[in-house]
């Protein structure tokens, strides 16, 4: 499928509700976007079953501090050093460019890449939502080494980090951040066609895609947004199970910044059908569990989603307010991503939360097939 | 204040406001249609207002106005003219060109040419690039070349520091004398594309600004008033004519803030809920220490992306012409309105339309046009649309808390006759007299104020030594603006701590306000 001027909006908003609360604010990708097919380039989205078994596919994304990528936004030619100097190290030239992280910015930038390489990208990146760390990845849970991992500046200076950890090139990686000004372009995760087709949850380019558009038609249509959303969620392969698990007011924000994280939790003051009951979400940069009381309502890597109750907006945990109308709505992670392994690294346990992993569908029964 | 005589006159889209106060007393007050030329529109108010006060032209100490022309110019493209951006940033920024996501009918109206050249500085004050004096000559030889008559500079973290741009500025204008020219850092905050955006539509609006400012001064001229004048600004600050001139962008949200600082006045509250009920929709903004509440959040004007600061206003639409109808059982209120054709299509005026205020007259607590008209309308129906407006006022004020402690709420504007009794959310709700014009008020009440916005090392000094330096340099930049040094106090003190600096380095915001030093008149 080829990704026209007509589908930016629509793909930024589904990356942005796929960002459940994080993942930065897609924009400046899409404005990349926008320029980079208006200057004639081509945007290729494929099936990750076209990779032949050894073709060389290497992720992209960027690494930082979102104020600092609103200012020193990139040239487009630093994404490219960052993958040349990979396939130089590897000796293999890419086939394709994947993407990373299907929430918010990093949705948008690899297709930018591949459009200035004029190589295809593949439907599908390796969290199925956002999240804050580039351990907590498919890619990693199937073995994939994270290294070599290659971050390039504005003046396409670039720095290699090779390391059998994981977790090693994340802590790295963000020291070297600093060093490059606060933002930086990353390719990591390299791998070959066989290993992108076992390890990838697929086909998320198209559905945030889909997702957007579902929204934008229901704006227009006049319908209620967040039925049109649901609506088209349950259509999909992964995210299926849904639905609205509260409704309410914005009453109490508790925010703290903890290492470079942006925590807190949201206590929303239900309306309607929820009225007399609460509930809270608590978050780190990403929503991670709702609760009504001691209820688990849902709990990562589930998604759950803060949109604006009249537009179905998605709300960032930055900019969470008191007295906003929210709906918060729980969406099913890919299956690949509920596995023990995946659990191990990006389930509750992984953010220190008490609570064990429960699937939504379980939480909730028939409810997330039929409607609120 | 003193017990000089000053005019405020509010411009805006539908009516223009004007009103005659002595010190702190309404004499007289008017309000008529805006007409297309709105010179001759601010001649006849304050004509109005100085007949029916009995006060001669030469008496008038000060004339505050508060305008919605250059927005409305902007969104309509009128009267642009076509701008040259230089942004400085290469070889970073690269991949998003200026105007690229601009509307089509505004980019064709505005856009000369755009370069992205050397320049720019990290988050931490290093610079990305050096300036080229050569090529900033090159570029502004080649704006000359297609007839640019305005030039708007961005350049990176300008906000952490505005060297380049100034000096860029300083090129700019040495190649080509007489050129105008808007720089970013005087206008926007953090977000290149959004800051880049304000300084473009601030140069597009250049020439019209300064013909605005000369046929105001023509205006006050030509009625004998011999008293200096200013434009309020977005913060609800004067702006001297010739920085108006300079920054037309500035006054871009005064409407809204006008009315704000209007019932701060009238109602003698400095923090308080302030819900403005027009014809149509209902504005509710916050007072904190008798300013509008800033929003945080970027706002899209005529489709374009900026970060201006602008004040938090929530609009909804509940006005005196907003149509009553029953739907699925349930009776709604707006948001469709009659707007400003009330004055014959509501019941009260021989119209046929339910409205608000129609309600609001059947109700028996408001007495406009002819209440017999709807003495006919079932009880539970206009029960129920009071009952309504209201849940829609609650609402409104509800969502512009921040936190779930009740608090005063002053109510101005035309509409604000459709609210009867306590609202929830609300420790008391004040109507002051006058509210009807508050928006005038404000104008003629604006303060002049001074501001520091630069980045200091903590290390070097100490934050309080720093902090006292900054607070000082701002009175004084207020006093310098016309303040009366005695009046001038700091209204606003923020610290942004840039991570992982040595040195300490901290984004300081100070601004300090005071009263306008006026002369007594003639």
């Amino acid at each position: 499928m080829k990704i026209g001027l007509e589908h930016v909006d629509d793909l930024a908003r589904g990356a942005a509700i796929l960002g459940t609360g994080g993942g930065g604010d897609p924009y400046i990708g899409s404005l990349m976007l926008r320029q980079a097919i208006e200057d004639g380039l081509t945007v290729e989205l494929v099936d990750v079953d076209t990779l032949g078994d050894d073709d060389f596919a290497v992720p992209f994304a960027m690494m930082g501090a979102p104020t600092v990528i609103v200012e020193k936004i990139p040239n487009g030619d630093e994404m490219v050093a960052a993958l040349r100097t990979t396939e130089r190290y590897v000796g293999t030239a890419a086939k394709a460019v994947l993407c990373a992280e299907i929430g918010g910015l990093n949705a948008l930038l690899p297709l930018v890449l591949a459009a200035r390489c004029g190589l295809p990208v593949v439907d599908g990146d390796g969290m199925g939502r956002a999240f804050p760390q580039l351990q907590m990845i498919t890619y990693n849970i199937f073995g994939v080494p994270a290294s070599p991992m290659v971050m390039a500046d504005e003046y396409s200076n670039t720095v290699l980090i090779e390391s059998a950890a994981a977790l090693e090139v994340e802590r790295l990686g963000r020291s070297m951040v600093v060093a490059m000004g606060g933002s930086t372009n990353i390719c990591l995760y390299p791998m070959r066609g066989r290993d992108a087709r076992r390890s990838m949850v697929r086909g998320t380019l198209t559905l945030a895609l889909g997702l957007g558009r579902a929204v934008r038609e229901a704006r227009r249509g006049g319908g209620d947004a967040i039925d049109g959303l649901l609506g088209y969620l349950r259509s999909t392969p992964y995210y299926q199970h849904c639905c609205v698990l509260f409704e309410g007011k914005a009453v109490d924000l508790l925010r703290e910044t903890k290492s470079g994280w942006a925590m807190g939790r949201l206590v929303v003051e239900g309306v309607g059908g929820h009225a007399g009951r609460r509930c809270t979400v608590q978050f780190q940069n990403e929503h991670l569990v709702a609760h009504e009381g001691d209820r688990v309502l849902a709990i990562v890597p589930d998604l759950i989603a803060i949109l604006d109750a009249a537009t179905a907006e998605p709300i960032t945990t930055e900019g969470l307010k008191y007295g906003q109308r929210v709906v918060v709505v729980g969406i099913s992670a890919a299956p690949i991503m509920r596995s023990p392994e995946a659990l191990a690294v990006f389930g509750p346990a992984a953010f220190g939360l008490p609570d064990p992993f429960v699937p939504l569908e379980q939480i909730h029964g028939t409810a997330v097939t039929r409607g609120t | 204040m003193g017990e000089v005589l000053r005019i405020g006159v509010d411009v805006g889209g539908t009516n223009t406001d004007a009103v005659l106060l002595r010190g702190r007393e309404v004499l007289a007050l008017h309000k008529s249609p805006t007409t297309a030329d709105v010179g001759s529109g601010i001649v006849s108010a304050i004509d109005e207002v100085l007949r029916r006060g009995g006060v001669a032209p030469g008496a008038i100490a000060v004339v505050m106005i508060g305008t919605t022309h250059f927005t409305n110019a902007f969104v309509e493209a009128r009267h642009l003219c076509r701008v040259g951006v230089l942004r400085l940033g290469a070889p970073a920024t690269l991949a998003i060109r200026p105007l690229v996501d601009w509307p089509r009918l505004l980019k064709d109206a505005v856009y000369g040419h755009g370069v992205v050249g050397a320049g720019g500085f990290n988050y931490d004050g290093r610079p990305i690039t050096p300036l080229d004096p050569a090529e900033i000559r090159r570029v502004a030889r080649e704006f000359r070349e297609r007839g640019i008559e305005a030039v708007a500079i961005s350049s990176v973290f300008a906000p952490v520091n505005a060297g380049q741009e100034e000096e860029a500025a300083r090129l700019v204008q040495e190649e080509l004398p007489g050129v105008r020219v808007a720089v970013s850092s005087q206008i926007g905050r953090i977000g290149l594309i959004e800051r880049e955006n304000a300084a473009v539509m601030n140069a597009a609006l250049l020439p019209m600004a300064e013909r605005v400012v000369e046929s105001f001064r023509r205006a006050l001229g030509d009625l004998g008033v011999r008293a200096p004048f200013y434009v309020s600004q977005n913060d609800g600050t004067l702006l001297d004519p010739d920085t108006v001139a300079r920054y037309p962008v500035l006054t871009f949200a005064s409407g809204p803030t006008n009315s704000m600082r209007g019932a701060a006045f009238l109602s003698g509250l400095r923090d308080a809920l302030v819900m403005d009920i027009g014809g149509t929709t209902t504005d509710v903004g916050a007072l904190v220490n008798g300013f509008p509440r800033e929003s945080a959040v970027a706002v899209d004007i005529g489709g374009v992306r900026t970060n201006f600061r602008m004040p938090d206003l929530l609009s909804i639409g509940l006005g005196g012409g907003s149509l009553v109808v029953v739907e699925d059982g349930r009776v709604r209120v707006g948001p469709r309105s009659v707007g400003y054709r009330i004055t014959s299509e509501a019941l009260v005026f021989g119209g046929t339309q339910l409205t608000a205020t129609d309600v609001a007259v059947a109700a028996g607590y408001a007495d406009i046009g002819d209440r017999d008209r709807v003495a006919g309308l079932d009880r539970r129906l206009v029960a129920a649309a009071v009952d309504e407006i209201h849940r829609l006022a609650e609402d409104a004020l509800d969502r512009m808390k921040t936190n779930a402690t009740d608090v005063p709420l002053v109510l101005v504007g035309g509409g604000s006759v459709l609210i009867d009794r306590d609202l929830k959310g609300a420790s008391r709700v004040e109507i002051p007299a006058s509210a009807g014009v508050a928006n005038a008020i404000g104008a003629a009440i604006a303060q002049v104020s001074g501001a520091v916005d630069r980045v200091y090392s903590y290390d070097a000094r100490g934050r309080d030594a720093t902090l006292a330096e900054a607070r000082d340099e701002a009175v004084r930049n207020a006093v310098a603006a016309g303040a009366a040094p005695a009046s001038v106090g700091v209204t606003e003190v923020e610290e942004l701590p840039l991570a992982y600096l040595p040195g300490g380095a901290v984004r300081v915001r100070v601004k300090a306000v005071g009263d306008l030093v006026l002369g007594s008149a003639a």
